[in-house]
């Protein structure tokens, strides 16, 4: 039965998938090599050397993924719920007897290798997100849904935030497509995104004048409303919130953050400039992938990366990389295989019978997006500088088996897709 | 369930237009904005000077005068030091503990660069470097850079050579050639033959990482340029003749200028006091400059080219060509002299010797009356004073006289012959005669010439009229002579009267004023002089040149506070004939006295040559 079960799994996997995951682990293995490329040590496969690493951690992910595909379709809705809870268990051991690295609580010591458990939660949390909304009798559209649905990414995006990871947290937040493609209202899409812009004027403008335009804003809002009770509550609520959302974030600016956070926030938005100092970072990639170019300057040509000009140049900063050697041309092309693999998941989850898998399939590119969006805007000073790798590409185990175990257990929902009558 | 399915639209569209506005974010950085690239090259490439060698200066016969000697930099690399002994690593480099702390931490300081070698102590030279280089080992971050200084063998013509050092900021700002730190010829040959001596500096571009560590050259080197190599110069200067006058003139201050008259290459060029131009390189240069330009007999003056004498009775040899040429005076004018010339009040005192006075015969006795004569008729010739001082002056200067003649030496001082608006502002316009300026007659009074002046206008006679303006460098390895030296220059007096002058300059040598300069057969033809010292005693002055046809060498010689041009200028001129014509000296009596002689102004603290 198993034996039979895999042999339809290999019919059915999505190949077009498959290649681009090849494809871009490949690459970034190339660019590993490229950005700690030195004369003394010229092997590929040398395992002293990051790319050598790199090879190993490719190669067990190739492992992983085969697993992944034989494990029985039916085994990841059954044990999403469970899976969950270890990781969340997992997290909060690590809170507690986690390894400092570099001031972050978020590392397990097994034996020589370090393994981050923050990064491997987000495949559990997808699953037991997909597993509740899947459930035929869930309605959006209530309260009580909506906040069960948040906790299952927001519990362990917290227990991450307490581990000083403020980055990979933030990459829970791209779960709220997934409730917007599952019928959460647009408007907290707009809110979001308005939550955003209102966080970074509050820092840009002085707060009595935020105040003002923002006072202004509800006058206009009035004139344009019809008048009912529901419209001048629901503004003036806004307004309210509003108000107190600008001095809140004024007053944690000024008085929860640690300076060194304050000024990263504010050469960020650009009220400081310090070419050496916060912004160095963003300073740096932004010449090493500007001198690249159109055409780039060749592989293992880049001058920037190779001469540790960039910092963290094989995990966070990998993109310079790209941008360096390869120019206009080479980031294009990894960006449009992105774009492509992220379009094709979405394709692939609408093409799902079971809603489980497509809601899995939505988390998945999200989760993607997010990384993608924050790991390349910092490289180009989009984005705040915030540590998250870029998927297949960065450097580190962790990274590399989570993604990996992202995108294979989605393979092979959509390889199972046919077995679903649902 | 599919209810939202619209949705994947909206979703796909957000992750569209990011990497839309990625995309152009990185059109604009990469294609369009070239600061990135400009900061690029900042950041990882660094222009690498290579320093050719500096050109080396040979003598007449080929020996080397000048040459560059391996020296190094003890450069320090400020994150590889590690705590070291340091009392014993000072003891070695002789500097004090605080100044090695104040050293080391001021380039640790330095955050982007610490990996960047710097220079800790300069100019160390072969000899210190050697149980240097053993003992570094124990000394993590430290090591020596080759580099080179000049090294002078035979230790001579410091004033003619000159010296190299490090150009300053005047420098940098006129000439773009020239960056901070860089080297430069700042005196004498040196300076003169900069360009030719330098070469060519050589850029080589290589990429260095975050911590400024080197990682290679930067495109296969495709973009650096090779350094040329400092062209050789071949002096004109008989090293063993300047050697030889070098040690002459010991304990006395004064110079001797010797030229080849046919080719007016100068044969050697010796200002006293002199000094070892080894003392002006490397680490010791400034304290040693500093003692140098307080010592009051002034060693860093080239007295050769720069001081002004008088040129005494030498120049009467001038007045005799210019009044013949004139028709004032030819070779059988008499004039009577009793004790000297006297005009009105004025009385110009002459030694006791027979009356009248012929040319040949004023000339070996050095008869002042007999001048006074030929340079009152010369400017009573013209109807006006001025008109015939104007003249006179004009033959003077054809002489390479009052100005600069020139010499391919920075330095060069044009001397003094006064002008009409000199004398008009001095007495007057109108208000002066011949017998106002009559000190001009014997070479005395407001006139200023140089030895080196004295030497070409003596090279002037020995050619009957003309000269090549006098050059130390007679060969440039791959260049070429400035034309101005290698150009024929005529006097105005006609060549037909310079026979009789050195006839009667051969009298001189013969029974005449100068006869302590004879040399058996040898026709040295000479002229004595005394240059009156208003501040002590007078300066001894002698001219000569030989054999009298086809003449090897003219040369001029200045003792300052010597007294009589016969009892030391005309001594010393007659050995350095001697060593220049005959290879050896065989007089030595003659050249024990003047070695032994001290001429030295009492309450010096110049110490001579070490
Ligand atoms: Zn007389």
């Amino acid at each position: 039965m198993a034996n039979r079960n895999s042999e339809a799994v290999f019919q059915n996997i999505d190949w077009f998938m498959v290649v681009i995951y090849l494809l871009l682990v490949t690459m970034g293995w190339l660019n590993i090599y490229a950005a700690v490329y030195n004369d003394d040590h010229t092997s590929i496969f040398d395992t002293s050397q990051s790319y050598g690493m790199q090879l190993v951690w490719i190669l067990s992910s190739f492992f992983l993924a085969f697993v992944i595909l034989v494990i029985d379709g039916e085994f990841f809705p059954t044990f999403a719920y469970i899976l969950y809870g270890i990781f969340v268990l997992l997290l909060i051991v690590v809170l507690f007897a986690g390894v400092d690295v570099r001031g972050s609580k978020s590392w397990i010591e097994v034996g020589t290798f370090r393994i981050q458990p923050a990064e491997l939660a987000k495949f559990a949390t997808n699953l037991a997100l997909a597993k509740y909304l899947s459930n035929v009798n869930i309605k959006i559209e209530k309260t009580g849904t909506k906040l069960i649905a948040a906790s299952i990414f927001m519990i362990p995006a917290a227990i991450i935030i307490m581990q000083s990871e403020t980055g990979a947290a933030l990459v829970y937040a791209g779960f709220i497509l997934v409730l917007y493609r599952e019928g959460l209202s647009g408007i907290f899409l707009i809110l979001g995104a308005a939550g955003v812009v209102l966080f970074i004027t509050t820092l840009l403008v002085d707060k009595a004048i935020l105040s003002i335009i923002l006072g202004a804003i509800a006058v206009f809002a009035f004139l344009f409303i019809r008048i009912r009770i529901r419209n001048i509550l629901a503004v003036a609520g806004i307004l309210l919130l509003s108000l107190v959302a600008v001095n809140g974030v004024d007053y944690a600016f000024n008085n929860v953050l640690e300076s060194h956070q304050r000024k990263r926030i504010n050469v960020l938005i650009g009220k400081e400039i310090d070419p050496k100092g916060a912004g160095y970072n963003v300073n740096q990639s932004m010449i090493a992938i500007g001198s690249g170019g159109l055409a780039g300057k060749g592989y293992l040509n880049g001058t920037q990366t190779k001469n540790n000009f960039v910092p963290e140049q094989s995990t966070d900063f990998i993109f310079c990389t790209v941008g360096e050697e390869w120019g206009f041309i080479g980031s294009t092309v990894v960006l449009g295989l992105f774009l492509l693999l992220i379009l094709r998941i979405i394709f692939m989850a609408e093409r799902q019978r079971s809603a489980f898998s497509r809601i899995y399939g939505y988390g998945l590119a999200s989760i993607l997006f997010v990384h993608l969006a924050i790991n390349v805007g910092m490289t180009i000073g989009l984005a705040p500088v915030v540590g998250i790798p870029l998927p297949f590409f960065s450097y580190g185990g962790s990274s590399l088996w989570s993604f990996t175990i992202l995108t294979f257990i989605f393979i092979r929902l959509d390889a199972y897709r046919f077995q679903i009558l649902r | 369930m599919n209810l939202f399915s619209d949705r994947k639209y909206v979703i796909s569209a957000i992750f569209i237009s990011l990497i839309l506005i990625y995309l152009i974010r990185l059109f604009y950085i990469q294609v369009i904005d070239k600061k990135f690239k400009l900061a690029a090259n900042d950041n990882a490439l660094r222009h690498k000077i290579e320093y050719p060698e500096r050109g080396i200066i040979y003598d007449r016969q080929g020996k080397i005068m000048v040459y560059n000697e391996p020296a190094y930099d003890l450069m320090v690399i400020p994150k590889r030091v590690k705590t070291i002994d340091t009392s014993d690593f000072c003891q070695m480099l002789e500097i004090t503990k605080e100044e090695f702390i104040e050293k080391i931490t001021k380039l640790k300081k330095q955050k982007f660069s610490s990996f960047k070698p710097e220079i800790f102590i300069n100019d160390i030279s072969l000899e210190t470097s050697l149980p240097l280089q053993e003992k570094l080992i124990k000394f993590p971050g430290f090591f020596l850079q080759a580099r080179t200084l000049r090294k002078y063998p035979l230790k001579i013509a410091s004033h003619a050579l000159g010296y190299v050092g490090e150009v300053d900021d005047k420098i940098i700002a006129q000439n773009p050639y020239y960056r901070s730190g860089d080297n430069m010829g700042l005196s004498g040959i040196e300076k003169s033959y900069e360009e030719s001596l330098r070469g060519q500096r050589g850029v080589k571009i290589v990429m260095v990482d975050v911590y400024n560590r080197e990682r290679g050259s930067f495109d296969g080197g495709k973009y650096d340029t090779a350094s040329v190599l400092g062209k050789s110069l071949y002096s004109s200067i008989d090293a063993g003749l300047q050697e030889y006058g070098e040690k002459l003139m010991q304990n006395k201050v004064g110079a001797i200028v010797a030229i080849e008259p046919a080719s007016g290459e100068v044969l050697c060029m010796v200002s006293s006091p002199t000094y070892d131009p080894n003392l002006l390189v490397g680490r010791a240069k400034s304290k040693q400059y500093r003692r140098m330009l307080l010592d009051t007999l002034k060693p860093l003056f080239n007295r050769a080219t720069m001081a002004k004498y008088p040129p005494g009775s030498t120049f009467k040899l001038v007045n005799a060509l210019i009044g013949q040429h004139e028709g004032v005076i030819n070779e059988n004018t008499l004039f009577s002299c009793s004790r000297g010339f006297h005009f009105g009040g004025l009385t110009v005192g002459c030694h006791p010797h027979a009356s009248p006075v012929n040319l040949r015969y004023s000339i070996t006795t050095s008869c002042n009356s007999y001048y006074c004569n030929t340079f009152r008729n010369t400017l009573l010739k013209y109807k006006k004073t001025s008109e015939g001082f104007t003249v006179w002056r004009n033959h003077v200067l054809s002489f390479g006289l009052g100005k600069k003649i020139p010499i391919d030496l920075p330095q060069e001082s044009s001397g003094n012959v006064p002008t009409v608006k000199y004398y008009d502002r001095y007495h007057g316009a109108g208000r002066w005669n011949a017998i106002s300026i009559i000190s001009l007659a014997i070479g005395q009074g407001e006139m200023g010439v140089t030895p080196l002046q004295m030497a070409n206008f003596c090279t002037i006679i020995a050619n009957r009229g003309w000269y090549y303006p006098p050059h130390l460098i007679k060969r440039i390895d791959g260049g070429h002579l400035d034309t101005t030296y290698l150009k024929r220059r005529f006097t105005t007096v006609d060549r037909k009267y310079f026979e009789v002058v050195v006839e009667s300059m051969r009298n001189v040598v013969t029974n005449g004023t100068g006869r302590i300069a004879q040399l058996d057969s040898l026709s040295i033809c000479a002229k004595t002089g005394t240059a009156e010292n208003p501040h002590g005693k007078d300066h001894s002055i002698f001219i000569a040149f030989a054999p009298m046809n086809n003449p090897k060498i003219a040369i001029a010689v200045y003792v300052e506070n010597a007294g009589f041009g016969a009892t030391w200028a005309a001594p010393i001129a007659s050995l350095m004939i001697e060593k220049y014509l005959r290879k050896e000296v065989k007089r030595p009596e003659m050249e024990k006295r003047i070695l032994d002689a001290n001429l030295l102004p009492k309450k010096s603290d110049w110490v001579t040559k070490k």
